[in-house]
């Protein structure tokens, strides 16, 4: 029987390598790679405390919600990058710092 | 008889206000009304003193006030007060008045002001008239300010000669001084007694309420009003400047009413005036009487010669008052208004012929120079023989006014000193004396000069004219004034008017000063009162003739050698001629002092008070100097300071922004770790 | 609203319609400004006409006439208090008066003529405010007001050095104010009202005894309160040596402020004492009253001698009216029925005959377009319906019998001399120098020769004289029959020197 922790642990392993996708990577659509395994591992954990913590449907609601929102989110940031790569002809973010000021 | 009183005083006020408003648009510019209305006040007067003298009675008096002014614990009341002394005056006033009045239709014709010179006269008749008419201290005070203001004008009347408006000032500061006194001496009298009302003052001061020290202080304050009025020494300086205005007015104010006044108020307070007090005024009556004298021997202006003379006979009556012999000093009064008036219209007469007479032959000069005229007898009859009254009269030859009147007073003074213990007091019958001769000397070489000998311009000469009648007939009507009888009567006798009308109405007042003393003033007795008269009547005519004859002989049989004998007193002539130097002195000290006070004061004012103000603002200003770079660089620089750290601080922080998510992104996540590393801990 | 606030209110109803008239229609605004300063004198006209003469006023306000009293700012127990008594009411009368000849006389303002009339309505308004007030409090706004606009008349439509004078009078004014404003205060807190028991801004209160706090009735106390009152004041009269701002103020201010300053504002300053030290602080004023005395006689010496070197014709009328001023302050310093009633009668007379000589001096500035005495000379030949007036106006400044200013001279004389011989000497001299500065500016100005330079000179117009015959006629008027105004002051002033003594 696979037990709670073990969900936790891959969970924790995607999270981190989301970060560290969205640390690195200089392409944008890497980033928002890196943003969709963070979601999915906070998906997993959800799916996983319903089912091992409070047992309902709370978490696996969340869970839909979420990847609803991680859809609608990278197609925002899909179309922005698309219109980022129009006016710069690029897509690498070390170059796009206009939030610095 | 208030009423009619009342009607005199206003009729001419009536006048001015007519004539002052109106009076150019007037038919013949308004002469008529102010001539009407003295003419009118003329014959009320002459009504009141017709009654007075038929009704005789020396202690006769009418009384009427009402409330002027009532605060509670101040009161003023002013009414009128009549007295014989006050009809006579009046009448004398309003006659001598409207002789001018008809006369100056003659002499002002055609000036440009004409008007504006009758308006002037008419107020003048009514402040003049006020002033003998009120019975209190406080209204005679008021006109006598009044008639100053009116001197002012009708001396300044040629304003656009600067001599005259000089004159004019010159004439209302010096009676400023003397006014000061006035004030001052009312000011006691109301301090002590809480009145100005005369009878109510006479009153009180024989209840001894006012005693001692204050009461001679009062008499002689007051006595300063006089001597400003009646120009004597040491105030004397003004009145022959003053001969700037026209002649009528030199003749109607400068010879013979306003001057006068000085006397009338002397005759009113003579009831007040303590010995020392008295002793004041004769002194500096009789001094002035001779003081002014021997000036006017040497003037060669026609009209200062009259002016000194003027201020030589005020010093006459001036010392009767101050020894007591009152109803002399008033009488001398009346007398010289007459005479004295007739004497300036006379002048006027003969300036008024030289002026057109240079004018016809385009000759410049002054018309007043005796040293221009001579021989104008034949020319001139009426003028001159009316001269030769007045001056007659003046000089004190029997069977004409001025002897009555001045020997009156010679033999009162003469009885004074001989009463008193000290022979000091003889100085005053001296002074009388001396004057007489000097009087009739100056008189008459004033005549020789102008009437007799040769004419001393040919051209000048020929186209002098006799005046019309408008101006002879005053002269002629002041003559037969100047006659003796006109003053004794019912007696003939012409050596004393004791017997005549005038002195029988004026007696004189009980001296409330005696009252309070219980005793008399002064004491004279019956010898001496009996000697003075006798043989102060022989003096005098030997004086007065020894003038005359003395002038003869300088001027007219040139017995003597005019210019031989001034070379032996060269001194004492040029001090005459130039009239001790008073002006000067005055002009050098006082005038000069007081510009100087004045700069002086203005440059303090200017430099220190308000220079002490534009300290404050400036020392204001400079602390506000200091304040501002405090400002700039303390406080200021304060709160600069916390700016700059806080830029500096921000320029700092700044650097972690790079806009780089990635970066946001680390931190947060070094973040994380920091606080779950703390949690643990 | 009564008669007094319709009075006082009314020029500022006309300010309101100046505001709505076109600053280029300038026949309308002074017309406005002329019938809205015209009908404040006819209504005082017509309360004089129902004065009832034997109330006392002073300390009682059932003893004043036209009272209006409502709460203002019930929070600091400040009220509209306003009345008239005796003392009050002829300076009220004269302001109206003035302010409405002065408009009249402000015909020539060339520059700003909207905010000028609209100012001077202003300062009516805020004059008015000051004699009728018996609320200290209401007194001081209105006391404060009056600087505003009297600032900006003179420090824009004044002289070459407007601003100087207009700066100098507004902090001289102010300094004096302040130490008021200190004394108000104190007195704030030291004065129970009987009825309520709260503080109180009443003038009437504080004149009584019995509202005082302890800490009110010690002598130390009383006396540096009544000099710090005094010291406000004084600037305002003004007395030596606080009186440098007035020639300055008078030579730059235009000829209708002259006559404003110099024939109500002076006034304020003696209005004050008697007003409010005087009754306040009796006991002290009869303590300092001699060293009064001799500011007074400093006051006309040292102004008539200053007087006299004046070359500024404006400045000379400026310093004789700091020498006539000191006879009010003699008066004023005796409590004498004779003197009191003369400084009063004084403060009245001279409100009269000082706006005649700055009218006449405004006159002659028009024309000349300056001011130099010396160079004037002659002007008798040219314009001699203005030399009848001017003259008839120095000699009443000299005092001359007939015209008001002698009874006034004449009875602070009698009243100081039983009190202070000295002195009352020493200041009687002043009318022979008042004498000698007076016909010698005469002489120079119109007699002698004519100036050439001056050959053309237009005689005065008929708005001139319009602006000059009341004030005449008056000063004769009142010179023979000083009754009407005699009477009123009276009764408040009798009781006033009884409350002294």
């Amino acid at each position: 029987m696979i037990q709670l922790p073990s969900f936790l642990i891959i969970s924790a392993i995607v999270f981190t390598l989301g970060i560290f996708t969205i640390l690195y990577k200089k392409n944008a659509v890497g980033i928002l790679m890196g943003v969709e395994l963070i979601l999915n591992s906070v998906n997993l954990n959800f799916i996983a405390f319903a089912k091992y913590v409070d047992v309902g449907i709370n978490g696996q609601l969340v869970a839909i919600f979420i990847i609803i929102l991680a859809a609608s989110e990278a197609a925002i940031a899909l179309a922005i990058i698309l219109s980022l790569y129009r006016e710069r002809a690029t897509i690498d973010v070390t170059l796009v710092d206009e939030m610095k000021d | 008889m208030i009423q009619i009183a009342l009607f005199i005083w206003l009729l001419p006020l009536a006048a001015f206000v007519i004539n002052i408003f109106i009076g150019k648009r007037l038919p013949r510019k308004g002469d008529w009304v102010s001539i009407a209305a003295i003419g009118a006040s003329l014959v009320l007067s002459s009504i009141l003193l017709f009654r007075v003298i038929t009704g005789y009675n020396p202690d006769f008096s009418l009384h009427a006030s009402l409330h002027w002014i009532n605060l509670g614990g101040f009161k003023l009341d002013m009414g009128f007060y009549i007295d014989n002394l006050a009809v006579i005056m009046v009448t004398m006033v309003s006659l001598v008045s409207f002789l001018i009045h008809v006369y100056s239709i003659g002499y002002m014709d055609g000036d440009p002001l004409y008007n504006r010179f009758y308006a002037y006269l008419s107020l003048f008749s009514f402040s003049m008239l006020g002033l003998v008419l009120w019975d209190n201290l406080f209204g005679i005070y008021m006109m006598w300010e009044l008639v100053g203001i009116c001197s002012y004008l009708l001396i300044g009347f040629y304003f656009t000669k600067d001599s005259a408006a000089n004159a004019g000032k010159k004439a209302f500061i010096v009676n400023r001084i003397g006014d000061f006194g006035f004030l001052i001496g009312l000011l006691v009298v109301f301090n002590f007694l809480g009145t100005f009302n005369l009878i109510d003052i006479q009153q009180d001061i024989g209840r001894g309420l006012l005693s001692g020290g204050w009461l001679t202080a009062a008499g002689i304050l007051l006595f300063a009003g006089a001597v400003g009025k009646s120009a004597q020494f040491p105030l004397h300086v003004w009145l022959p400047d003053a001969m700037e205005g026209p002649t009528p007015v030199s003749a109607l104010i400068h010879a013979a009413t306003m001057v006068a006044a000085g006397v009338y108020l002397m005759a009113r307070l003579s009831f007040m005036l303590s010995f020392d007090a008295m002793m004041v005024v004769a002194f500096i009556g009789g001094f002035t009487a001779l003081f002014a004298a021997t000036i006017a021997i040497t003037q060669n202006d026609i009209k200062r010669v009259l002016a000194y003379s003027t201020i030589s006979q005020l010093g006459y009556m001036i010392m009767a008052m101050g020894v007591g012999a009152y109803t002399a000093g008033f009488f001398h009064l009346i007398t010289h208004a007459m005479f004295k008036a007739g004497l300036f219209l006379g002048s006027g007469s003969v300036i008024h012929a030289v002026s057109h007479s240079m004018k016809k032959i385009g000759m410049e000069g002054d018309p007043n120079d005796i040293r221009n005229m001579g021989g104008f007898k034949n020319k001139m009859p009426i003028t001159h023989w009316t001269f030769v009254i007045y001056a007659l009269a003046i000089s004190g030859i029997p069977f004409f006014s001025g002897f009555l009147s001045k020997d009156a007073i010679l033999g009162g003074t003469l009885a004074f000193a001989m009463s008193q213990s000290n022979p000091v007091y003889y100085l005053l019958p001296i002074f009388g004396f001396v004057a007489a001769i000097i009087t009739a000397f100056y008189m008459f070489r004033l005549i020789i000069k102008t009437f007799y000998g040769k004419p001393q311009l040919k051209k000048l000469y020929e186209h002098v004219h006799e005046s019309p009648l408008t101006m002879t007939v005053p002269m002629m009507t002041l003559a037969f004034l100047c006659l003796y009888f006109i003053y004794t009567l019912p007696s003939l006798g012409p050596v004393g008017a004791e017997n005549g009308w005038l002195m029988h109405l004026i007696q004189k007042p009980f001296s409330a000063v005696a009252v309070q003393l219980g005793r008399p003033v002064y004491g004279i007795t019956p010898q001496a009162e009996h000697f003075a008269h006798v043989n102060g009547l022989i003096i005098s005519i030997v004086f007065a003739l020894t003038g005359i004859v003395l002038a003869f002989a300088f001027y007219f049989w040139k017995t003597i050698n005019v210019e031989k004998f001034t070379e032996k007193i060269k001194p004492l002539y040029t001090l005459s001629l130039n009239k001790y130097y008073f002006d000067e002195i005055y002009g050098a000290t006082f005038v000069k002092g007081l510009l100087v006070w004045n700069q002086i004061l203005a440059w303090f004012d200017q430099n220190v008070i308000d220079g002490l103000v534009n300290l404050a603002g400036r020392v204001m200003r400079v602390f506000s100097v200091f304040d501002g770079l405090f400002d700039q660089y303390v406080v200021d620089g304060l709160v600069n300071a916390v700016a700059d750290i806080t830029l500096g601080f921000g320029r700092g922080i700044r650097k972690i922004q790079t806009g780089q998510i990635q970066n946001y992104i680390l931190g947060a996540l070094l973040g994380m770790v920091l606080i779950i590393i703390l949690t643990m801990i | 609203m009564g008669l007094i606030s319709l009075t006082t209110f009314f020029p500022v109803l006309g300010i309101v319609i100046i505001l709505f008239i076109s600053k280029k229609n300038l026949l309308a605004i002074k017309m406005v400004s002329i019938v809205f300063s015209f009908v404040p004198l006819v209504i005082a006209s017509y309360m004089w006409l129902h004065y009832k003469y034997p109330m006392t006023g002073i300390d009682l306000e059932s003893q004043f006439q036209f009272v209006e009293h409502f709460a203002w700012i019930p929070a600091f127990h400040i009220d509209y208090f306003v009345g008239l008594d005796g003392l009050s009411f002829p300076m009220f009368w004269l302001t109206t008066l003035l302010s409405f000849i002065s408009l009249v006389a402000s015909w020539n303002i060339s520059k700003a003529q909207k905010g000028y009339f609209a100012l001077f309505l202003l300062l009516e308004t805020s004059m008015l405010g000051v004699f009728v007030s018996l609320d200290f409090f209401l007194f001081y706004v209105f006391w404060e007001l009056m600087l505003l606009p009297m600032y900006f008349l003179i420090g824009i439509w004044g002289g070459p050095r407007r601003e100087y004078a207009a700066i100098k009078f507004f902090l001289y004014t102010l300094a004096g104010s302040v130490l008021m404003l200190l004394v108000m205060l104190a007195l704030y807190f030291n004065v129970k009202d009987p009825v309520t028991g709260s503080h109180t801004f009443n003038m009437l209160h504080m004149m009584h005894k019995s509202n005082q706090s302890a800490w009110l009735t010690t002598f130390d106390v009383r006396l540096w309160l009544y000099i710090a009152l005094f010291i406000g004041f004084a600037i305002k009269v003004p007395i030596f040596p606080f009186h440098t701002w007035l020639p300055d103020a008078h030579v730059e201010a235009p000829t209708a402020v002259s006559v404003i300053l110099a024939g109500i504002l002076l006034k304020m300053g003696t209005y004050g004492l008697l007003r409010i030290s005087y009754p306040i602080f009796p006991d002290i004023a009869k303590y300092t009253s001699y060293a009064l005395a001799i500011f007074g006689v400093i006051n006309i010496l040292y102004g008539a001698f200053v007087a006299m070197a004046q070359k500024d014709l404006k400045k000379m009328v400026a310093y004789s009216s700091v020498s006539h001023m000191g006879f009010v302050l003699l008066g004023m310093a005796v409590f004498t029925t004779a003197g009191i009633n003369g400084a009063v009668f004084q403060m009245f007379s001279h409100g009269l005959i000082t706006a005649m000589l700055f009218l006449l001096v405004g006159v002659i500035y028009d024309r000349a377009h300056h001011r130099e005495i010396a160079g004037f000379g002659g002007l008798g030949v040219r314009m001699p319906v203005y030399m009848g007036i001017a003259s008839l106006a120095f000699f009443a400044a000299m005092g001359l019998p007939g015209m008001t200013g002698f009874i006034a001279e004449v009875m602070v004389f009698i009243g100081a001399f039983s009190v202070y011989r000295v002195l009352t000497i020493i200041a009687a001299f002043g009318i022979v120098i008042t004498a000698a500065y007076m016909l010698w500016t005469m002489q120079r100005v119109f007699l002698g020769k004519l100036n050439p330079k001056y050959e053309h000179i237009t005689d005065i117009n008929g708005r001139e004289l319009f602006t000059l015959i009341p004030l005449g006629a008056l000063t004769i008027f009142f010179g023979i029959y000083p009754l009407p105004v005699l009477n009123m002051i009276k009764v408040p002033l009798n009781y006033l020197i009884t409350l002294i003594h």
